[in-house]
């Protein structure tokens, strides 16, 4: 909804900021604030409680320029907030091959601690200890972060990246736009998921499969599910399924927030969130099956990689990791099995016995960054396996590998056998 | 069937003035992920891949995907890969970012300009364009078919 011809209007204090009584970090934060706010055809600025930063990923040098300049007139962070993954291990450098974005990386990283930002270098900080309140305004980046943020925990927040997430964390502010209004969290589409097997919602495949297909449904827009199962209060069951979700829709399309009725809570009833007139759009089967097949680029059973956690791994997804490892083999030793994660979740997961298992089998374990946006996997590597729809959908890009999308227990028995098995009878 | 000579009129996200062929881009693409550093679309899931956005006048209708998008655009905006404007048909924060930071540290003014559904149909692909857009919340305008070709 566009409020045209309402200009923006700034409070004494924020005027303040915007003319450099804060020193220049803090101006330079708000005119990225303020342009951001005009151009969404904002009247006013929020107070957010929180912010997740993605800007500490090098993708080059404009983004540490940035950061070194608000280092060098004085930023600081004025709120609770967590970085995302950044471009290298710190705990082991030496896994990145590629030097110049392991020192430029690790400058980056620097900066944005020198910023007063939280060390979590996770992409799931909301499995990491960061959760806002249902209901409270937030400025996250990274687009699962933000779906799961908006969808599965009710907080609000709009599309934000680098630099808007470093410039409202600075300034306390974001604009009164977008996912932060009422108007816009509505769902102007609805999927019916009630023609899909209930058994195939018990296999963990099946929910990036729901989250590709509501990215090409939905596009950017807010859209209803139904006919899902799913409880919040399962011990992280339904949560990890949710993230998988929001985190291919996010790629797939631009999802930013997802309602799934009866599970999430902004969505007890349909008619509690639905928009007027919102089209009903039936969703089976064979949609699924086709979503696997794209995100699946691999031809035959060549198999060199296996790549878990993205976005990050939570305790709940080590433990049924470490259940289907207890009492089978090792890995082939022709395929490498990482798991990426956040090193609170490795610490809390390791206490718990449950990261033993897969050292045991041949994987390993990468924190601080992701297998897909960081030279971590051997030269050479063709086929990779993942479960993870967010992974499938940007690694053939990113990293020139081909993918193969299947579950947690058939990457891990794909690993063991040295290639590709895949459970057909799921698929009829 | 040129629409030569035609004006059409948006809203400046993001001042500045460009001339260059238009891109429309068919679907949208992510510029984190879908576009490399060096200007060219990367996503294999996209049906323009292997085209250069670099130097044109980029046609997008929607956002997709990734909120890193902005430091990459803003990234080859240092390094002379960036379009030479992006005419939008959602008001994307993401891309306007990397805009606004471009001009922040490089004083490079790329225009972006937010255009309605009606205008975005009148660009034809590949016509030179030229876009002037003025401060925000100011209005753009975007001139067709300005050299022959």
């Amino acid at each position: 909804m566009t409020r045209s011809g309402t200009p923006l209007r700034l409070t004494e204090r924020e005027q303040q900021m915007l003319d450099g009584r804060d020193g220049e970090a803090v101006a330079l934060c708000m005119r990225l604030v303020t342009a951001v706010a005009r151009a969404s055809g904002a009247s006013r600025l929020l107070k957010v409680a929180s912010a997740h930063v993605d800007g500490c990923l090098y993708h080059g040098r404009a983004g540490l320029d940035f950061a070194e300049r608000l280092v060098a007139t004085g930023g600081r962070v004025s709120v609770r907030t967590t970085l995302n993954v950044g471009s290298l291990d710190l705990l082991h450098p030496g896994l990145v091959r590629d030097k110049e974005i392991a020192a430029s990386g690790r400058r980056l990283m620097e900066a944005y601690v020198e910023l007063g930002c939280e060390p979590t270098w996770s992409c799931a900080p909301y499995q990491s200890g960061h959760r806002p309140a249902p209901g409270s305004h937030v400025a996250w980046a990274e687009s699962n972060a933000i779906a799961f943020v908006n969808s599965v925990l009710g907080a609000r927040t709009d599309r934000y990246g680098d630099f808007l997430d470093i410039a409202a964390a600075v300034t306390g502010r974001a604009p009164d736009a977008g996912l932060h209004r009422d108007e816009a969290r509505r769902a102007v589409l609805v999927l019916d998921l009630s023609g899909v097997s209930r058994a195939l919602f018990e296999e963990d495949v099946a929910w990036p499969l729901v989250g590709a297909v509501l990215g090409a449904r939905a596009g950017t827009r807010v859209a209803a599910l139904t006919g899902l199962p799913g409880d919040l209060a399962d011990g992280g069951r339904t949560e990890d399924r949710l993230k998988a979700l929001g985190a291919t829709a996010a790629s797939s399309g631009g999802v930013a927030l997802f309602h799934v009725v009866g599970v999430t809570p902004e969505a007890p009833t349909l008619e509690s969130i639905a928009a007027p007139g919102a089209p009903t759009v039936s969703v089976g089967t064979a949609e699924l099956r086709a979503a696997r097949d794209e995100l699946s680029t691999a031809v035959g059973d060549r198999l060199d990689a296996v790549s878990l956690g993205t976005p990050h791994f939570s305790v709940s997804e080590f433990a049924a990791l470490a259940g289907l490892l207890r009492g089978g083999g090792p890995f082939s030793d022709t395929v490498d099995v990482w798991v990426s994660t956040s090193r609170r979740v490795l610490d809390e997961a390791g206490a718990l016995g449950y990261v033993d298992p897969l050292l045991a089998a041949g994987g390993r374990v990468l924190t601080d960054t992701c297998t897909y946006v960081t030279p971590v996997l051997r030269p050479g590597t063709g086929t990779v396996m993942t479960n993870s729809g967010k992974w499938a959908w940007y690694a053939p890009g990113n990293l020139g590998v081909d993918t193969v999308l299947g579950s947690l227990a058939e990457c891990v028995g794909s690993a063991r056998a040295g290639k590709v098995v895949r459970d057909e009878r799921l698929w009829g | 069937m040129s629409a030569s000579g035609a004006e059409l009129t948006g809203k400046s996200l993001h001042p500045g003035t460009a001339r260059g062929p238009l891109l429309v881009l068919t679907e949208p693409v992510s510029f984190w992920g879908g576009v490399n550093a060096d200007g060219v679309i990367v996503d294999r899931h996209h049906p323009q891949r292997g085209t250069s956005v670099v130097g044109r006048v980029v046609v997008m209708r929607d956002g997709r995907g990734s909120s890193s998008a902005s430091a990459v655009l803003a990234e080859q905006i240092r390094s002379g890969h960036a379009p030479a404007a992006l005419l939008l048909g959602e008001r994307d924060a993401v891309l306007l970012l990397g805009a606004l930071v471009g001009a922040e540290l490089y004083d490079v003014r790329m225009p972006v300009v937010w255009l309605d559904g009606p205008a975005l149909d009148r660009l034809r692909p590949d016509d030179d364009v030229e876009v002037r857009a003025g401060d925000p919340p100011g209005t753009a305008t975007v001139r067709c078919c300005v050299a022959a070709r």
